[in-house]
């Protein structure tokens, strides 16, 4: 009634209600136009050689920019964005891993292993869009949270004798780089339980209801790790997207009793599977949340040649039996240096639901074998010597069938030089003596300028930092086995410095090959519902091609940890005695002697002063005898 | 001693020299059968060859050759060894052109000794006869001190392993013998380059200035003044001429104006080699610094590794205070009791620093034995002397027997060695209390001799 009574007041309201709407209008327009919150969830399984199944779960959310929407997030985890904001991180990854990955028989080609093959244990690098001088103090306070959040002992890559700071070699080159790796850190399920608490629907629904801790962890190879891009730059203010990847790749070893029971006969099958025998569980339909829900099964080169599989009769195959109809079939883009194509079959999760779950079987009819793709050198790396003093680290590089193909390839050209770059990464406690970098090509010493193009050391410095060496080789094409050895001196430590398990012996981190002349990428032939699946539109990016080398032991010379009292007393006493009888010499008088031995000689009863009186005629010395 | 005497009668001492010349030869020939390069008794942190090999690297790659924590030695030793630590000649041994700068200095360092023995020996009758006590004492029992303490030196197994194994320690101990050969000479600037090198190398030689001051302010060793007074006293003729000179400030000043002239001059050039790595400052941070704060915690001769390895974290501090100003602490009271005998003042110091030093390697005990032979007249009625030589002898064959247990077949204990180390340390200090009080009796002795009374 008061409103009626004062009309201005109503056509005031009634403005402003106006000005409201269009406000919300133009705001919702504004939120259209930039990208909404997504989420996408993907399995990708692929048969391996060595009668091995890999899954590799891929998730990825990725958030809107914060200014648009505060503080709010409907979908992306609001731990990862207050990270990202509060340190002001580029780029991340850390990774959790446990199991080694097999180059020789897994393949470290393709873009699969080159980005999902981590080293055993914690490995974390970031890139800050700091100053210089803050990146340090972010990186400290990052490790903590990092350690926080996922359960690990992430922080003890907070000291500086554990991170390093990458020039060029390692391949998310830049000046603003740290990396750091825990080696010995153990990789279980309370690492797990933080990082599917990302996800928007957990492990409760979707894809990521197959994981079922048991068989992940009962598997060869795991590897957990969280990649976060934000995208832009933010130095201008604007803040733009984060993109939050996930990514699970295990490699699990099929049950093959289903194989035995059909083809009982034949050892050398393939053991067939299904989603429900290797994870004991089965999709209930997607997670309402993603966007895209989809299952791939990926049959890489060498066994779509092995099978015969080319692009005529991919849809018939002969020798193997899906237990689903996929929904697509992808094939690769045929490339220049390989005549078999990758296959790839999509099943999407939507379809299905609780009553009619989706379980994807493989059943192998025949026996194949087939290869990997494999990197350009295999790299392994061993200790040289014996003894607790010194020792010697080598990294050797053998050429695979891959190298062949290559030198066939270019063969044209004449000289032929294939680039490999080394980024190795010591503890100050191993103190390398970098003037003793030997390099053998075929077994023959070399001369270091010969094949070292480029090298970039950081020397280590007691309990301060790391050693960091990084070289860039020029090989020739033709090259069968290449070595690089490099001395050191084992370290001694204080016993507070020693982990409880001293006498285990410490880890020297993997060292990382790379071979930047050469790129995994696998681009499928499709249209444009390709761009939608982040999965295959990660493959199609070009990643370096890069393999980690073995973690060494190390084991170091221990003092005795129970004597710390016995040595601070023995030690002391030695020091007084020292310090006391100088003294003593220094201020005896003679006559203070004199006294002494008349005194001596006044009341020269007993054994007892007798025995002195003649110690100390000795003690004298014959000085005075003579006179 | 008796036997030592024939010994030295019947062969010339040439002929001594040019065979431990030649035993070295033959030696750096097998290095490889030997690693007595990497053996912790010869290469300390300070003195290693490899570390100075990476410090070289490091400074030929254009970075500072402190970079990492290899390398604590001096910036001039690296430009000056430096290069010879990669120049090879064909069919050669690798470092021989280095083996033989060991050489050539370990000859050098053993003819100053002669000469400074020479000099001190001839002070010595010198003063005997300025007592009228030429005739009691016989004076041509006296031996060829000089002589005797090159030789000590040269055939030193110490000194032998420390020249083959490729350490620093033959230079390092050529300056100190250079400083002391200056100053009983009185030849001022050389012993002022002895002591700003030496000082410059290793730090500990820093407290020989006293003994170099008494030096250039008294004259060489002699009995103690008050001997002359009385002596004079009682023959009632108070002849100044026979008397010793009294303490000048001259010299003093002199040996200061030097001092301060070389150690700029040394700065200077260290100051240039270092001019983009940090500085002075970097320098003096990893070779002072690291040789006070005892950051390597490697086993070697000495028992400050172990007890810092095993010592908390809480006390490290304070025991690095301890165990330095141990060292200083001695300084004084020593030098007040043998202010009349400088050179075997500076014997002492050598002695105490080569026992308490940070990194101790048997070079530096090499140095200590040969200063030795200077005072064989003086120490000849010392105690326990076999009880040391023996002393030295089991315990150079056990500790690397010690050492291979722990290290390489892991059957012994980080205690084992350091056993070795403790009595090593024990010996040590036997030896500087039964060296200092048998030369306090020695002038005892003098006096007895001519005041006539105990």
């Amino acid at each position: 009634m008061v409103l009626l009574q004062r009309p201005h007041i109503l056509l005031l309201l009634i403005g402003t209600h106006q000005f409201l709407q269009c406000w919300i209008a133009f705001g919702s327009v504004n939120e259209e136009g930039q990208k909404q919150a997504e989420f996408s969830e993907e399995l990708l399984l692929k048969p391996l050689p060595d009668h091995k199944l890999l899954a590799h779960f891929h998730f990825q959310s990725s958030g809107p920019p914060s200014t648009s929407n505060g503080c709010h997030h409907h979908l992306f985890p609001k731990a990862i964005s207050q990270l990202v904001q509060k340190f002001r991180i580029k780029e991340m990854e850390l990774s959790f891993t446990k199991g080694r990955w097999n180059y020789e028989s897994w393949g470290g080609f393709d873009p699969l292993s080159s980005s999902n093959a981590k080293p055993p244990g914690v490995e974390l690098w970031a890139v800050f869009d700091v100053p210089q001088h803050h990146i340090d103090a972010s990186w400290k306070n990052l490790t903590h949270t990092l350690s926080g959040l996922f359960c690990a002992s992430i922080n003890f890559l907070e000291s500086t004798a554990t991170y390093s700071t990458p020039e060029w070699s390692f391949p998310p080159a830049s000046g603003n780089v740290r990396y750091g790796t825990l080696p010995c850190e153990a990789v279980c399920t309370e690492n797990l339980t933080p990082w599917l608490k990302l996800l928007p629907c957990r492990d409760k629904a979707g894809i990521a209801l197959l994981l079922d801790r048991p068989s992940l962890y009962r598997g060869f190879y795991h590897s957990q790790q969280l990649h976060l891009t934000s995208t832009g730059s933010s130095s201008e203010g604007i803040d733009s997207g984060i993109i939050l990847e996930q990514t699970l790749t295990v490699v699990l070893q099929p049950n093959s009793e289903m194989a035995i029971e059909v083809h009982a006969s034949e050892k050398h099958i393939q053991p067939s599977w299904s989603l429900s025998s290797i994870f004991g569980k089965q999709v209930s339909g997607r997670c309402v949340l993603a966007k895209p829900s989809s299952v791939y099964l990926l049959l890489d080169r060498g066994l779509s040649a092995a099978n015969g599989l080319t692009s005529e009769n991919f849809w018939s195959n002969p020798s193997f039996e899906l237990s689903a109809n996929p929904d697509r079939i992808f094939l690769e883009e045929s490339s220049s240096h390989s005549k078999s194509l990758s296959i790839l079959y999509m099943f999407q999760v939507e379809k299905y639901c609780e009553s009619e779950p989706f379980d994807i079987g493989l059943m192998w009819k025949v026996p194949v074998a087939w290869l990997c793709q494999q990197t350009p050198l295999h790299a392994s790396r061993f200790l040289m010597g014996s003894g607790n003093e010194r020792a010697a680290i080598a990294i050797s590089l053998k050429s695979t069938q891959f190298t062949e193909g290559f030198m066939s390839a270019n063969s044209k050209d004449g000289s032929c030089e294939l680039r490999v770059d080394v980024f190795q990464v010591v503890p100050w406690y191993v103190k390398v003596y970098f003037h003793s970098l030997r390099v053998f090509v075929d077994q023959q010493p070399r001369a270091v300028s010969d094949i070292i193009e480029k090298i970039h050391v950081s020397p280590s410095k007691d309990k301060m930092s790391p050693g960091v060496m990084e070289v860039v080789l020029k090989l020739p094409c033709r090259v069968n086995t290449a070595a690089l050895t490099i001395e050191f001196d084992k370290g001694f430590l204080r016993i507070d410095e020693y982990l409880p398990d001293a006498n285990q012996g410490f880890d020297i981190p993997s060292a990382i090959i790379s071979f930047p002349n050469f790129h995994a990428s696998m681009v499928f032939l499709e249209d444009d519902s390709l761009n939608k699946s982040p999965l295959l539109s990660k493959f199609q990016e070009k990643c370096p091609v890069m393999s980690y080398t073995e973690v060494l032991l190390v084991p170091l010379t221990t003092p005795d940890f129970s004597m710390p009292y016995n040595v601070i007393t023995i030690t002391c006493t030695v020091f007084a005695l020292y310090f006391g009888s100088v003294l003593n010499v220094l201020q005896r008088s003679v006559a203070e002697e004199e006294r002494f031995l008349k005194a001596k000689a006044a009341k020269k009863t007993g054994r007892l002063p007798l025995l002195l009186s003649k110690l100390s005629a000795k003690l004298r010395g014959s000085g005075i005898n003579q006179n | 001693m008796e036997k030592l005497k024939k010994k030295i009668g019947s062969f010339s001492f040439w002929n001594w020299v040019i065979a431990s010349i030649i035993f070295r030869l033959i030696l750096i020939y097998f290095p490889k059968n030997l690693n007595l390069s990497s053996r912790p008794e010869v290469s300390t942190p300070l003195t290693s060859f490899r570390r100075l090999a990476e410090g070289y690297w490091l400074k030929q790659s254009s970075m500072s050759s402190y970079a990492g924590s290899m390398y604590h030695g001096s910036p001039l030793l690296l430009s000056l060894l430096g290069p010879l630590t990669v120049k090879r000649i064909e069919g050669q041994p690798n470092h021989l052109l280095y083996s033989l700068v060991s050489v050539i200095a370990d000859v050098v360092s053993a003819m100053l000794i002669r000469a400074t023995g020479q000099n001190l020996r001839l002070a010595y009758l010198r003063s005997l006869e300025s007592l009228d006590l030429v005739k009691q004492i016989d004076v041509s029992e006296f031996l060829f001190s000089g002589d005797i303490a090159a030789l000590i030196y040269l055939c030193n197994p110490f000194t032998i392993v420390a020249c083959v194994g490729l350490s620093t320690s033959p230079i390092e101990n050529m300056a100190v013998i250079l400083c002391l050969y200056g100053a009983c000479s009185r030849l001022i600037p050389l012993a002022a380059f002895g002591w700003v090198i030496a000082t410059h190398l290793s730090l500990y030689p820093a407290i020989l200035i006293i003994p170099v001051i008494f030096l250039l302010g008294c004259g060489p060793d002699s009995p103690p003044r008050k001997l002359f007074l009385q002596r004079h006293q009682q023959k009632e003729v108070l002849n100044q001429l026979k008397l010793p000179p009294g303490f000048s400030w001259g010299p003093i000043i002199h040996f200061a104006f030097w001092a301060f002239l070389w150690s700029v001059y040394v700065l200077v050039l260290c100051g240039i080699s270092l001019k983009q790595f940090g500085g002075l400052w970097e320098m003096f941070k990893s070779t002072y610094g690291f040789i006070l704060t005892v950051e390597d915690l490697s086993p070697n001769i000495g028992v400050l590794w172990y007890f810092f390895a095993e010592v908390f974290e809480f006390f490290r501090n304070f025991f690095l205070i301890v165990f330095h100003v141990n060292i200083l602490f001695m300084i004084l009271p020593l030098s007040i009791r043998l202010r009349h005998r400088p050179c075997y003042l500076a014997f002492v110091y050598v002695a105490i620093c080569s026992m308490l030093k940070s990194y101790p390697s048997v070079g530096d005990s090499a140095l200590y034995l040969g200063l030795l032979g200077w005072f064989v007249n003086e120490l000849a009625d010392m105690q326990f002397s076999l009880f040391l030589f023996c002393g030295y002898v089991g315990v150079s064959l056990l500790s690397p027997v010690m050492h291979n247990l722990w290290i390489w077949r892991g059957t012994g204990n980080a205690n084992f060695y350091f056993t070795t180390a403790m009595v090593y340390a024990c010996l040590q200090i036997v030896l500087v209390v039964e060296g200092v009080s048998a030369v306090l009796n020695h002038d005892r002795k003098l006096r007895i001799l001519i005041t006539g009374k105990p």
